[in-house]
């Protein structure tokens, strides 16, 4: 069959602007955990930990997770619908919009200019901006499925369009607000409504953003790089349909022991629980999918951080449950524990994942052969070790200071002060530090040899290029 | 068959989102925030409150300071009366936040006098020195825009009369935020009524002690009132503290339950063993050959 020409301009351009993205994230994180340990390095009004924190939290979810969402759906999308993205112009238009908004993002959020909704900080006209972001997205990808000339669409396909609803849906509901003046609107929900519909969003990101698109890129990338089909289609279905189904039930397991309703608690601790089912569906699936190609995890370098991603997804997907449990929520919440179940999802399973594309990617899109597998090695070991020591430290600490936080006298007086027990977070935080640091030097190794791919690396044998075909 | 027909699949995977999102999400819009949880006593921002607020979120406090205490045992004990959802009524957005790196804020209206607040703000640590809050000093520098506030107070259809407004001309954003914080879990009336009634006969379980144990006690006392009474007792946003004023049993009373329109925060947290010490130290704090200074 002739082959019809992808676009990989786009695909190059998302890439390496969410690899900038990803970079800022990384690096802002860092000044944050060092802000924690020492204030001094706070700089008012613009540099405070109240302000860069936003920007970290949302550089790493829409710089860099969603700038490689939309190269890998752009690049998945050509290939798995055999045919050229609908709009090219439209994608490259998106990319400077796209840049354009996170720019716009960072500056309004320095300023000051803060809805405080977490993952939802942004203030409307760039609410706005993301919405039409978005459309245009949704717009090229769903047109390049309804022209595809390949009549199955492959799992990783439907996970891209739930993805790209769920997120409109989400976004839109939780933006209604009324402005008061340029930068400065009001919620349009109040207290309690706007605490529930604020983590109906805040979860569901995570399942929209953090969960379906990863494992497109999973259940395409995969079977790309070990050259072995997916163990079950069947499987990647059920996981699919109940995925999508349970996770909008689960947004108040962030709100359990509020004022939230009980019974809307209730629902959401038990179908937190109930998503292990589909969650390890996914894993199972990518861990039986290696049978017989175990080798590979020592002679390829793209397997290794596939396999460690999910390994990672399939923790945080147990971890997560038990935090839904009222009981562990009543002693773990508000703690440090929080940010190391977080770190695991989104420095473990999502920037692995991450990774792994764009090293699969970048030679394909370049026609370069990577520049130094060691380092890609290298890389690899340093954002394992540094994620580990991350969240680790801050399970370590979040145990600690909800044990201290609970200990109470036998006259049924509080053991400790507030300040007694956070002074014995000093030490975790700067374990948090260095190994934040650690990740970063990975992060830089990464670009490095990614740049030198770029700029040095052998012209690849023409089977790296044309090795396309189904998944 | 949706395998070949991406449109059926997007309607059906919406119908799919939409099961859980009407039932956990619109659902509950028919409850809360109705007749049934409203609070008597709970009331609209005023003007500087509101203005407060705003700050409060452009600074992103929330990203450090919870404001919902849960029903649980500690966290009543450590900051009062749990939560209620008639409290948050006038709540746009909500703040109730996720993380404690530092305490939770939604009681904090009342504890302390306003003059610690701006000492706080102004420099968290000269206060409590190993606190990681950042200075705030200059937001003293920032006056308030009375104009903009009253659009914001009109947009949010809160009640607001002129003087109210004609006031902020002369204050800054430091006055706002600490009006915002004394007005935090204020409405409802906790602090009187969680106050314990202390029946029976006290007895100080260090009475004769020598003063040589007092040592110790002077930690306790260092952590937790000298930020307002000074190091030495000698007074600053409290007043200065002389033994020799108060009976054992006085002193007790005082530190365990504080005196709440005075700005004295109650103590009745540390439990009544170190509020015996505390007792012990400051009524014997200038007698004797016990002093550890
Ligand atoms: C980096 C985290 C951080 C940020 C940001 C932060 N705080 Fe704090 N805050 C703390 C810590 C830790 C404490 C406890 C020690 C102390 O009193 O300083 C605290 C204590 C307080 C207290 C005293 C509470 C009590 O019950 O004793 C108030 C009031 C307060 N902060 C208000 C604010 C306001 C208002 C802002 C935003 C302008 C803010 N904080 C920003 C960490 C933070
Ligand atoms: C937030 C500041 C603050 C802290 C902390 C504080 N106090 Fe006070 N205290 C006050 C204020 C203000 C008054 C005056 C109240 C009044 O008389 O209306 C006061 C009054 C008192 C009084 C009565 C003084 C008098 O002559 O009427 C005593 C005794 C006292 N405090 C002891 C303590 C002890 C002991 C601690 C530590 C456990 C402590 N305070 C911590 C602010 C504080
Ligand atoms: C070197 C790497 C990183 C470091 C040092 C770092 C550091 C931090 C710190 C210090 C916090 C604040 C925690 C707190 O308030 O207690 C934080 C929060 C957060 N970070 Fe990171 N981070 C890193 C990487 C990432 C990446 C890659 C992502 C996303 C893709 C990410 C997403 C988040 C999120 C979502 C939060 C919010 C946590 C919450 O709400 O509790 N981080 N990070
Ligand atoms: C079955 C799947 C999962 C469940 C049931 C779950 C459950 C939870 C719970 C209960 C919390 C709140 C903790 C607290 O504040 O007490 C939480 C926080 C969080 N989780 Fe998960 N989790 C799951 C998977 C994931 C995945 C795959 C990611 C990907 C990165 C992730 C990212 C986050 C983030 C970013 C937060 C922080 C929200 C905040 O700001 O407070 N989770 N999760």
């Amino acid at each position: 069959m002739e082959k019809p020409s992808y676009n990989t301009d786009i695909v190059r351009g998302f890439v390496n602007w969410s690899i900038i993205w990803g970079l800022v994230a990384v690096l802002v994180g860092v000044i944050v955990s060092l802000q924690m340990v020492n204030p001094d390095l706070n700089f008012p009004p613009y540099l405070t930990f109240g302000r860069l924190r936003p920007i970290h939290t949302n550089a790493g979810i829409y710089g860099w997770g969603v700038g490689f969402i939309f190269a890998t759906f752009f690049y998945m999308a050509q290939r798995l619908c055999k045919t050229p993205i609908w709009s090219p112009k439209l994608a490259k238009f998106q990319l400077w919009f796209f840049n354009a908004t996170i720019i716009a993002s960072a500056v309004t959020l320095l300023m000051g200019f803060t809805t405080s909704k977490e993952y939802h900080e942004m203030e409307w006209p760039i609410d706005l901006m993301i919405i039409v972001l978005w459309v245009m997205f949704a717009i090229n990808i769903i047109m390049t499925i309804i022209k595809r000339r390949e009549e199955q669409m492959y799992i990783s396909l439907w996970y891209m369009m739930a993805a790209i609803i769920g997120i409109a849906v989400l976004f839109v509901v939780n933006s209604a607000a009324v402005p008061a003046a340029l930068f400065k609107s009001y919620s349009a929900y109040a207290g309690t409504n706007d605490a529930n519909v604020h983590w109906w969003f805040g979860h569901n990101a995570v399942a929209m953003a953090l969960t379906a698109p990863p494992l497109a890129m999973f259940y395409y990338f995969l079977p790309k790089s070990t050259g072995v089909p997916i163990y079950s289609h069947r499987l990647s279905i059920i996981s699919f349909w109940s995925l999508i189904f349970m996770y909008l039930w689960t947004g108040a397991h962030h709100l359990l022991w509020t004022p939230v309703p009980d019974w809307v608690q209730t629902l959401a601790m038990a179908f937190s629980v109930m998503l292990i089912a589909p969650s390890w569906g996914s894993v199972i699936n990518g861990y039986l999918s290696m049978n017989g190609q175990w080798h590979q995890m020592r002679d390829n370098y793209l397997v290794k951080f596939l396999i460690l991603g999910l390994t990672f997804y399939g923790l945080q997907t147990l971890q997560g449950p038990m935090q839904s449990i009222r009981t562990f929520s009543a002693f773990i919440h508000y703690t440090d524990w929080v940010p190391g179940h977080i770190h695991m999802g989104t420095m473990g399973w999502v920037s692995m994942i991450g990774f792994a594309c764009i090293y699969y990617l970048v030679p394909r899109i370049y026609g370069n052969e990577i520049f130094s597998i060691p380092l890609a090695n290298l890389h690899f070991w340093l954002i394992l070790i540094g994620q580990l020591i991350w969240s680790i430290s801050m399970w370590v600490a979040g145990v600690l200071q909800a044990g201290m936080w609970n200990a109470m006298n036998p006259d049924g007086s509080l053991t400790y002060t507030f300040m007694e027990t956070m002074v014995e977070m000093y030490p975790y935080w700067w374990a948090r530090a260095i190994g934040g640091l650690i990740y970063l030097i990975g992060v830089l190794i990464f670009i490095y040899n990614l740049y030198m791919t770029v700029q040095k690396g052998k012209k690849s044998s023409s089977t790296l290029t044309e090795a396309e075909g189904r998944a | 068959m949706w395998e070949k027909k991406p449109v059926l699949l997007m309607v059906l995977a919406t119908c799919t989102i939409l099961a859980g999102t009407i039932i956990t999400m619109i659902l509950p819009f028919t409850w809360v925030n109705t007749k049934a949880d409203r609070i008597e006593g709970v009331v609209p921002y005023t003007p500087i409150e509101q203005e407060g607020r705003d700050i409060y979120i452009r600074e992103g406090c929330n990203n450090c300071h919870s404001q919902t205490v849960r029903p649980l045992v500690a966290e009543v004990l450590r900051y009062g009366e749990y939560s209620k959802s008639g409290e948050f009524v006038y709540d746009r957005p909500f703040l109730w936040g996720s993380k404690r790196t530092g305490p939770d804020l939604a009681r904090v209206g009342g504890k302390y006098p306003d003059s610690w607040h701006y000492k706080h703000m102004d420099s968290p640590r000269s206060m409590v020195p190993r606190t990681n809050m950042p200075d705030y000093k200059w937001l003293r520098d920032n006056p308030l825009d009375a104009e903009a506030i009253q659009h914001k107070m009109d947009v949010l259809d809160f009640p607001y009369n002129n003087p109210q407004i004609a006031a902020l001309q002369t204050k800054n954003e430091m006055d706002a935020i600490v009006a915002y914080m004394q007005k935090l879990g204020n409405d409802i009336n906790w602090r009187k009524a969680t106050q314990v009634e202390i029946i029976g006969e006290l007895v100080n379980p260090y009475a004769g002690v020598d003063h040589i144990t007092m040592e110790p006690w002077e930690s306790v006392y260092r952590n937790n009132c000298a930020a307002c009474h000074g190091e030495h007792l000698e007074g600053e946003i409290g007043p200065e503290l002389v033994g020799d004023n108060y009976e054992e049993e006085e002193l007790f009373k005082i530190i365990y339950n504080g005196i709440p329109d005075g700005g004295m925060p109650s103590f009745s947290a540390l439990g009544s063993d170190k509020v015996w010490q505390l007792t012990n130290f400051i009524k014997y704090y200038n007698q004797g050959e016990g002093e550890s200074h």
